[in-house]
């Protein structure tokens, strides 16, 4: 994998022919081996991390209605969460929430840059915890890259199953809980464990398994630089006030090592030792004195880093820091600025439109179809009948009797209505007959309203119009 | 697939994938000069002045490629993608559609077992069953008999307590299961027209409808002599041969004057095709109580 651009010398050395070297266009990255190294940024990233990984790995536990509190039924094309159910009809909703966390992050990234990736990405947290794992069985950095290039012995062996077996216990545990996510957790590992689980069940759990292992065992920052769009459109949300980390290159350069007490001033030196553990820490394989790059995920390891080394130096902290282009340039960061205003106002209005529809959502839906029989009306007597098929979908948590009520012009009667009892979450189509005295029709279409009504909740409500075809008054 | 097409086919297919390949391989390498700027870092490849950096994809990305290789191989191994090559799996949409029929009889039929013991008289008043037989009219009959069994224009009408051939369980379940066929002879020919006139007098005379009493008089006896069998001497109907009652407000047909004379003198053929082959007795099962629930009375 770690092959050299294969060169081709071309030495047929006549006059017309100049020298031709082939690039390879693919090439395979070098692995990265991620310095440990304690400081703020990472005591920040693990006490903000924690629970949110409890939330993610408790929320299918919790039950609500006695089912989890949070599960997306595929099959039944439900998602439960906390007290309400989400039916297909309910997708403005899920899209109206993505538009909201979409405008969330360009907010956040304008204002702190990608701290999305730094702190919270699942592919930077679950990178981290595989690092650990990594780090606690083979060592620190110099010690993996010694051990990998051993040929394979007992130590090596050892050390490596150790840290493979933990990475399989956290993918394992991943796709356990992600797939609980979808199946009722507790069946699903009672189904596992007695080797019951249905293929579909079994299936997902393999492939998070074996996702999670790659993803964070070897693909890391591969997936933020070729796979994340995020990366590639940083250059558009990032303005010169936003916040990311930056070398401070007028206080760094001109780099260089020194000895201890030495005037490095008087030898031009900056404060930057060249100590490289910047790089060392990066966990994208990129060095930040560069200036700011697409690769950089905003992780603070080289602040951590950087402020280690300085504080051993005794020199000021914050060569490397958190700060914006400006605050480089002219000792100010501007935080209020009008793109930062328009993107909040658009945060607040659209959570409080969504959290207004949220509240004021009502658990049924009804819909009215004019039967599509042979014949636009019946008669029967004095009376013109139409037929309709409604259809109720009881989307609340609990049975509901419906109560139907027709209103129009005239005096529309209700015939051959039964009201049975929807289950929770029952989809019922009923045909009713509805009948007005014929001498009443002044026109041969007309409208009416369709009302229903839970019996026992009259919140529980909806309307649908429709027409009622009668014959040419005469 | 005649073996020009079969053979067409597999070359097309074939060579689309060699081409492919090439492509791909032929395109992993690009030859850079760098004799005239040793610091190049473009490939060398230059359009309309704008040159192409030599910023390398990961080598996973090609194997990705390679990978769609091996799927394309596999798939083409196991499924038929080849002429009329069938796969080792031997998979068709017929078969595929078999198994999951098969899966959704499995899954139902638990449904529908507990109902197929009990009578339809005491499903009839079960909610659940119900609902159930509701979607199989939905689905079977609403198209002819309406949405609510309100009937059509020569389809009974399911809600009334006037039955062609007998609105009892059994008899409701039988019509379903075996289909009727109601046939009313044309009498047109054979009576003449007069006839027929009178004979749709004498029926109107027997449902107390306005009539004229001579020509209803006269009609008696063609009636008594060609209609009774069937109709019966009041023209009260046999649910045996399923010809209706002459003498209620229910009509299958054209119930006035004329459309009774058209029925006399064309005849009608009625033909209620039977279930059994298209639904199974279960689904029969209840959707005979759903049928028979229609004309009840409940409060």
């Amino acid at each position: 994998m770690s092959e050299r651009i294969p060169t081709l010398e071309c030495n047929d050395k006549s006059e017309s022919q100049p020298d031709v070297r082939y690039v390879n266009l693919y090439e395979s990255e070098g692995r990265v081996y991620i310095r440990k190294i304690s400081g703020f940024y990472q005591q920040l990233r693990r006490y903000t991390g924690l629970p949110l990984m409890a939330g993610f790995l408790l929320m299918p536990w919790f039950l609500i209605d006695n089912r989890p509190a949070m599960l997306f039924d595929l099959p039944a094309r439900k998602f439960h969460i906390l007290w309400l159910t989400f039916w297909p009809q309910d997708s403005m909703l899920l899209a109206w929430l993505l538009i909201i966390a979409a405008f969330l992050l360009f907010t956040v990234t304008v204002l702190v840059g990608r701290v999305w990736c730094g702190f919270t990405c699942p592919q930077t947290v679950w990178t981290h915890m595989f690092v650990w794992a990594e780090h606690l069985c083979e060592g620190d950095r110099n010690k993996r890259i010694k051990l990998d290039r051993q040929a394979m012995n007992l130590n090596k062996f050892l050390r490596k199953s150790a840290k493979h077996s933990l990475w399989i216990s956290i993918s394992f545990i991943t796709a356990i809980s992600f797939v609980g996510y979808f199946t009722p957790i507790r069946s699903l590992i009672g189904d596992l464990l007695t080797f019951s689980a249905p293929a579909t069940s079994v299936f997902w759990v393999a492939f998070f398994t074996v996702g999670t292992f790659t993803n964070a065992g070897y693909l890391r920052e591969q997936v933020c630089k070729y796979m994340c769009p995020y990366a590639r459109f940083q250059s558009v949300m990032y303005d010169q006030d936003t916040l990311a980390v930056h070398y401070d290159k007028h206080r760094g350069e001109t780099r260089g090592s020194r000895k201890p007490g030495e005037d490095y001033s008087a030898k031009g030196l900056g404060d930057c030792i060249d100590c490289s553990w910047c790089v060392q820490v990066c966990p994208v394989d990129i060095d930040i004195r560069d200036g700011l790059q697409y690769e950089c995920i905003n992780c603070g390891l080289c602040v951590d880093a950087c402020n280690t080394v300085m504080d051993k130096m005794q020199y000021p902290r914050g060569l490397i820091r958190f700060t914006s282009e400006d605050d480089l340039e002219s000792g100010k960061t501007n935080f209020l600025r009008p793109r930062l205003y328009a993107y909040s106002l658009a945060v607040i209005a659209m959570v409080s439109a969504f959290s207004y529809s949220i509240s004021t959502r009502v658990p049924v839906t009804v819909d009215v179809i004019r039967d599509r029989g042979a014949r636009l009306y019946r008669v029967q007597g004095d009376q013109i009948q139409n037929v309709y098929t409604i259809k109720i979908n009881n989307m609340d948590r609990k049975p509901h009797k419906y109560d139907i009520s027709v209103s129009g012009e005239h005096d529309y009667q209700l015939k051959g209505y039964r009201s049975m009892e929807l289950e929770e979450g029952e989809v019922f189509t009923m045909p009713v007959r509805i009948s007005v005295p014929r001498k009443q029709l002044s026109k041969t279409k007309n409208e009416i309203i369709i009302k229903i009504t839970a019996k026992d909740d009259l919140a529980v409500s909806a309307t649908e119009t429709s027409s009622f075809i009668g014959p040419k008054p005469k | 697939m005649s073996t020009f097409w079969n053979f067409w086919i597999i070359g097309l297919t074939l060579i689309n994938l060699v081409l492919v390949f090439w492509v791909l391989m032929a395109n992993r390498k690009v030859a850079v000069n760098d004799e005239a700027d040793p610091e190049n870092k473009t490939t060398g490849h230059v359009y309309d002045g704008i040159e192409e950096y030599d910023n390398p994809l990961p080598k996973w990305w090609f194997q990705m490629f390679l990978a769609t290789f091996a799927f394309t191989a596999v798939y083409l191994l196991l499924y038929p993608g080849l002429g009329s090559y069938k796969g080792l799996l031997g998979w068709t949409q017929i078969n595929q559609l078999e198994r999951e029929e098969q899966k959704a009889d499995n899954r139902y039929s638990e449904l529908y077992g507990n109902f197929a013991e009990l009578p339809i008289e005491e499903l009839a008043e079960n909610p659940k069953a119900l609902k159930m037989g509701l979607r199989l009219f939905a689905n079977n009959c609403a198209l002819c008999h309406g949405a609510d069994g309100g009937g059509n224009y020569g389809f009974p009408d399911l809600t009334d307590k006037e039955w062609l051939y007998g609105g009892s369980a059994e008899k409701i379940k039988e019509s379903i299961a075996q289909g009727r066929n109601g046939q009313m002879p044309a009498w047109g020919d054979i009576l003449g027209e007069e006839n027929v006139a009178n004979v749709a007098e004498h029926i109107l005379s027997l449902g107390g409808r306005d009539h004229d009493v001579e020509q209803a008089k006269a009609g008696a006896t063609v009636y008594n002599q060609n209609c009774v069998a069937c109709h019966g001497s009041e023209g009260e109907g046999s649910h045996l041969v399923g010809a209706p009652n002459l003498v209620d407000d229910v009509w299958l047909y054209d119930g006035s004057a004329a459309g009774i004379r058209q029925s006399i003198r064309q005849g009608r053929a009625g033909a209620m095709p039977s279930q059994k082959d298209k639904l199974k007795a279960n689904k029969i099962h209840l959707l005979s109580a759903y049928v028979y629930s229609l004309s009840q009375d409940y409060e």
